[in-house]
């Protein structure tokens, strides 16, 4: 399944297909990878594992999420777990598969083995900063609105559970908006635990991470699930996501 | 408990601010932060006035008063004979309750230097030490390394096990007190590894905070706990 995702300003990368020099493409693409063996379909992976950027400036979220946040969070945050996963899987037999594959791996089940957690961070970061785009926020429309209505039965019902969700996430971890088997759901998860590993595909995610929103909120979490939900949100990515896994699981249903 | 009760109330008007108070029939216990020891600034330059205060009267705060409001549903929840509800609100106890018991120990595992922080340890504790570690030095290293490989929110500790009788350091996550690691385990010196322990002054970089903290570690509380289960 190939999709051709072209956007003016401000430019949407929802993944870039890069070769083996770790050169991104060109041409802006979504490849998936169908597992006919279970829901969590992966939505395009890299096997070089290579720190993308931000489909955006550092400093283009300002005053919403600061540069100085992206400068730490993407910069040696989301590094450091690419760097690390690299160092971690050489000379294993995990060594040069895909980010999906590791993940799944070493999830195991839920009795993490070492690398899931780089693995895991590296995936969701990189997921992360397409979850958001300068200018963003507002409400979805179209497709993934008709079904956010469905079911949570109105766009402000989901913005209170995944709020909610958010908020009372305890330590570190994410929330997320989730597809499967047909229906919309919010979850949120520990540490580096993601929707793949729970067989659903998953649509948006905010970093609830302390490390996330520190520098510009401190302990103010509240303040700033309301800013990355009114500001920062890309609906657009959100609704490409939507369309990749509809398409996915009825192929492989 | 009727007349523990009776007695408290009656001397409620003259308790003096302590960390908790009573109220109801049942005297069930809430509880109020309590000052720290020393000034937000007394402990620069390895930890900040603006963590300490934000730590203090921000996330310390918010676990006492979620713990009080957790604890008083759980009153009305065991008084209604609610079995599920009661456990529903475990996650919540031991989250928030143990967000308040493990920041009590840290306020108190934490001296400004001029008051004996970083001072290594005298007496029967630093002869354990050295005998369980080899060295202060050998303790401060292990503790680094597992409080820097803490995935995630937790602490690190250094615990006396009351049974076995030796030091051991261990790791909890989130706020799960030592406790939950052997019902033996008593805390001598817990370092905290949640970001907001040192994100605002060392960022990402939480082998440096756990560098640098050593420098204002309070032996002199450790060693008098440590004397206390001994004995």
């Amino acid at each position: 399944m190939h999709l051709n995702y072209q956007k003016a300003e401000p430019s949407i990368k929802l993944k870039t297909h890069t070769d083996s020099t770790g050169v991104c493409s060109p041409h802006l693409s979504l490849k998936l990878e169908l597992q006919s063996q279970s829901m969590a379909a992966s939505i395009a992976v890299t096997a070089n594992y290579v720190l993308q950027p931000p489909p955006y400036a550092l400093d283009a979220l300002e005053p919403h999420m600061s540069k100085q946040t992206l400068e730490f969070h993407w910069g040696k945050h989301h590094r450091a777990y690419v760097d690390n996963l690299k160092k971690q899987v050489l000379g294993t037999d995990l060594e040069g598969k895909p980010l999906d594959h590791i993940i799944n791996k070493t999830y195991n089940n839920g009795d993490l083995l070492p690398a899931f957690n780089n693995a895991a961070q590296a995936w969701n970061h990189e997921f992360f900063w397409e979850s958001m785009k300068p200018n963003g926020g507002g409400k979805p429309s179209g497709e993934l609105l008709a079904l956010l209505e469905r079911d949570f039965t109105s766009y402000e019902k989901f913005y209170e559970e995944f709020n909610a969700a958010a908020a009372t996430q305890f330590g570190a971890g994410w929330a997320w908006l989730a597809y499967a088997n047909d229906k919309l759901k919010v979850v949120k998860t520990p540490n580096a635990v993601n929707p793949l590993v729970l067989g659903s595909f998953p649509l948006l995610t905010i970093d609830v991470w302390e490390h996330a929103y520190y520098l510009d909120f401190q302990n103010r979490r509240p303040d700033y699930i309301k800013t990355f939900m009114n500001n920062l949100v890309s609906w657009e990515a959100v609704s490409a996501r939507l369309e990749a896994a509809k398409v996915a699981s009825s192929s492989s249903a | 408990m009727a007349i523990r009760c009776v007695a408290s109330r009656k001397t409620l008007a003259g308790l003096k601010e302590t960390s908790s108070r009573l109220i109801g029939f049942r005297g069930i216990q809430t509880f109020t932060l309590p000052d720290l020891p020393y000034d937000y600034g007394a402990l620069e330059p390895a930890i900040s006035g603006e963590i300490m205060q934000i730590h203090h009267q921000k996330h310390h705060q918010t676990y006492v008063t979620n713990y009080n409001n957790a604890l008083e549903q759980l009153d009305q929840a065991v008084s209604k004979g609610d079995a599920s509800a009661v456990v529903k609100l475990q996650s919540a106890i031991k989250f928030n309750g143990g967000g308040h018991v493990n920041h009590l120990i840290f306020w108190k595992n934490l001296a400004p230097v001029k008051e004996g922080g970083g001072e290594p340890p005298k007496g029967s504790l630093g002869s354990a030490i050295d005998t369980h570690f080899g060295s202060l030095e050998g303790l401060v290293k292990k503790m680094s390394a597992e409080g820097a490989a803490v995935q995630g929110s937790g602490w690190v500790w250094l615990g006396l096990d009351k049974e076995l009788k030796k030091l051991v350091v261990d790791t909890t996550a989130n706020q799960d007190p030592l406790v939950t690691k052997g019902g033996s385990l008593v805390p001598l010196v817990g370092i905290d590894v949640w970001e907001h322990a040192y994100y605002l002054q060392y960022k990402n970089v939480r082998p440096e905070y756990l560098k640098n903290v050593w420098k204002v570690i309070n032996w002199k509380y450790a060693s008098e706990i440590y004397e206390k289960e001994c004995n």
